[in-house]
């Protein structure tokens, strides 16, 4: 357990020091969320067609929004794994000692890392907008681990999807092809039962069900989680580690 | 050094193939390669060396046969052979976003270092490859030459038994190429690491190789000294009519499209 701490910690630490030397892709991402508060946000408001119980509208999608941006930083992870591939940074790492399971791990904690600068990015513009939040330190924190959850699922996801394409080109693709009915297939901008049947079906299934679920219930005042958080994160958990369980296998193959 | 067998073969290899579809990429490899020898790897592109080097340093599996690194056999005890190699992949792996001391520190975590011995060793290894005036500039801001004695810096930190070398020259410029060498000499010398380099580079086979080996189509043609392999094709002959007589051809003319981009790749990352 040591080994895996101290060998996930190094990966941790050389992302952290790149993250802050070059926080471009951060700050360009953080635009995204605010169009969708900004602009969609309130726009829908002000029709009132979807009903979201005693939450404002605004309210409503804020964890939807938070949830959406993790999804959108950690999917395109795996272009940055290979493009490490094609830099023989891949090949380097595998050929040292350190586990597998702690380089996929460190992958995970640092793109965690980066959904926390979201998170930022959400709590300030909501803040702005008058969003009721809860602001008590232990919701904060329960926040940033949901966050930090949600953003290792994602990422790992990513990482295998960047362990069977191989390429930047079929990554973008396949990107871009799941990141938009994930996200419309949740619970992220209308409530799961409006939803027609088939689609509850499909957001059921969806990890980020849960992960917006969870984080409306702890970020909103007045919010609450529909599944309860021992289910929603029961379910992250789970699904974090049947996904790291099977990047763990793949990762040496981007090196053959 | 981080020695382990008593063997006195740093790599013994039997039968060791790796095929990929109806490619045979490796075809029964039978190698030994004496502790402390720099052993030379020669083939056209697609002959073979980067999938056996792939096999030897555990990054691949092959499909039969067997190898032993550091008396450690590959298949079954890939962990302790990751300990004891050290490897430059003919990629320039060291991160441009990094500076050349933060790329050393990462290596001496992932490989166990002791954080008491940490700073000495990282200090040491930049001295030796001459960058500790240079360590804490982004990695991006080196020439070709300080990127290859960086990530030879890094392959050698952990002080291992054996150095894997894939095509480490590949993009210099003929000084930084003899730099190169010289490290290489001095560590084979100082630590006594044994060295398996492969090469385009006919001058380069020769200056540092106590023996090699040219591949061709996946199979060994032939193995032995340099100066005995030209003197067994008479007393003019050079090491290209060596490789040309045992490579089945001219270097230049060989070489899939996705190897020849690799390489141009490297080439202008280094240059």
């Amino acid at each position: 357990m040591k080994r895996l701490i101290r060998e996930s910690a190094a990966i941790v630490e050389v992302e952290l020091i790149k993250l802050v030397r070059d926080p471009t892709e951060i700050i360009s991402r953080a635009v995204q969320p605010v169009l969708w508060l900004v602009v969609f946000g309130q726009v829908l408001a002000q029709v009132r067609g979807i009903h979201t119980g005693q939450l404002s509208y605004l309210a409503f999608i804020t964890p939807g929004i938070l949830a959406q941006s993790v999804l959108f930083s950690a999917i395109f992870y795996g272009i940055a794994v290979i493009w490490e591939r094609d830099l023989g940074v891949v090949h380097k790492l595998l050929v040292s000692p350190a586990r597998r399971t702690s380089l996929v791990f460190g992958k995970a904690v640092a793109a965690g890392f980066r959904g926390l600068v979201q998170a930022v990015v959400i709590y300030l513009i909501a803040l702005a907008m008058h969003v009721s939040l809860r602001l008590d330190p232990l919701a904060i924190f329960a926040v940033l681990a949901s966050v930090m959850l949600g953003s290792g699922i994602f990422a790992t996801f990513s990482l295998i999807i960047a362990c069977i394409v191989k390429t930047r080109e079929r990554f973008m693709g396949i990107g871009q092809l799941l990141t938009m009915p994930m996200f419309f297939a949740s619970n992220a901008i209308y409530p799961l039962d409006i939803m027609p049947g088939w689609l509850r079906v499909v957001a059921q299934i969806n990890p980020l069900t849960y992960l917006i679920d969870a984080l409306r219930g702890l970020m909103i005042s007045g919010g609450e989680s529909v599944h309860g958080y021992a289910v929603d994160f029961s379910v992250m958990l789970a699904v974090f580690v049947a996904l790291l369980s099977v990047a763990v296998r793949l990762y040496p193959t981007l090196a053959e | 050094m981080n020695t382990a067998a008593s063997d006195k073969f740093a790599i013994r290899t039997s039968a060791l193939t790796r095929r990929f579809g109806n490619l045979t990429a490796a075809d029964a490899i039978e190698l030994r390669i004496p502790y402390g020898e720099i052993f030379g790897l020669l083939g056209a592109n697609g002959a073979g060396k980067s999938t056996l080097i792939k096999m030897l340093t555990t990054l691949l599996s092959p499909t039969s046969g067997s190898a032993e690194v550091g008396g450690f056999d590959i298949i079954k005890s890939p962990g302790e052979v990751r300990r004891r190699i050290g490897y430059v992949s003919q990629l320039v792996s060291a991160d441009g976003a990094l500076t050349g001391y933060e790329n050393l520190r990462l290596s001496a975590k992932l490989y166990g270092l002791p954080a008491t011995e940490r700073g000495e060793r990282i200090a040491g290894a930049l001295e030796f490859m001459g960058l500790a005036d240079t360590a804490h500039r982004l990695v991006k801001t080196y020439s070709g030459g300080m990127i290859r004695r960086l990530e030879l810096a890094q392959a050698m930190l952990h002080r291992p038994a054996i150095l894997f070398l894939d095509e480490p020259t590949i993009g210099l410029d003929p000084v930084a190429r003899r730099l190169v060498w010289d490290r290489l000499l001095n560590l084979r010398h100082d630590y006594g690491m044994t060295v398996l380099i492969t090469t385009h580079d006919m001058e380069e086979a020769e200056t540092l190789s106590d023996e090699l080996a040219i591949l061709h189509a996946g199979r060994i043609s032939v193995v032995g000294k340099p100066a005995e392999l030209r003197a067994g094709l008479g007393a003019e002959a050079t090491m290209d009519d060596v490789f040309i007589h045992y490579a089945g051809g001219l270097i230049h003319e060989s070489g899939t499209f996705s190897e020849v981009a690799r390489n141009r790749r490297t080439a202008q990352r280094l240059g």
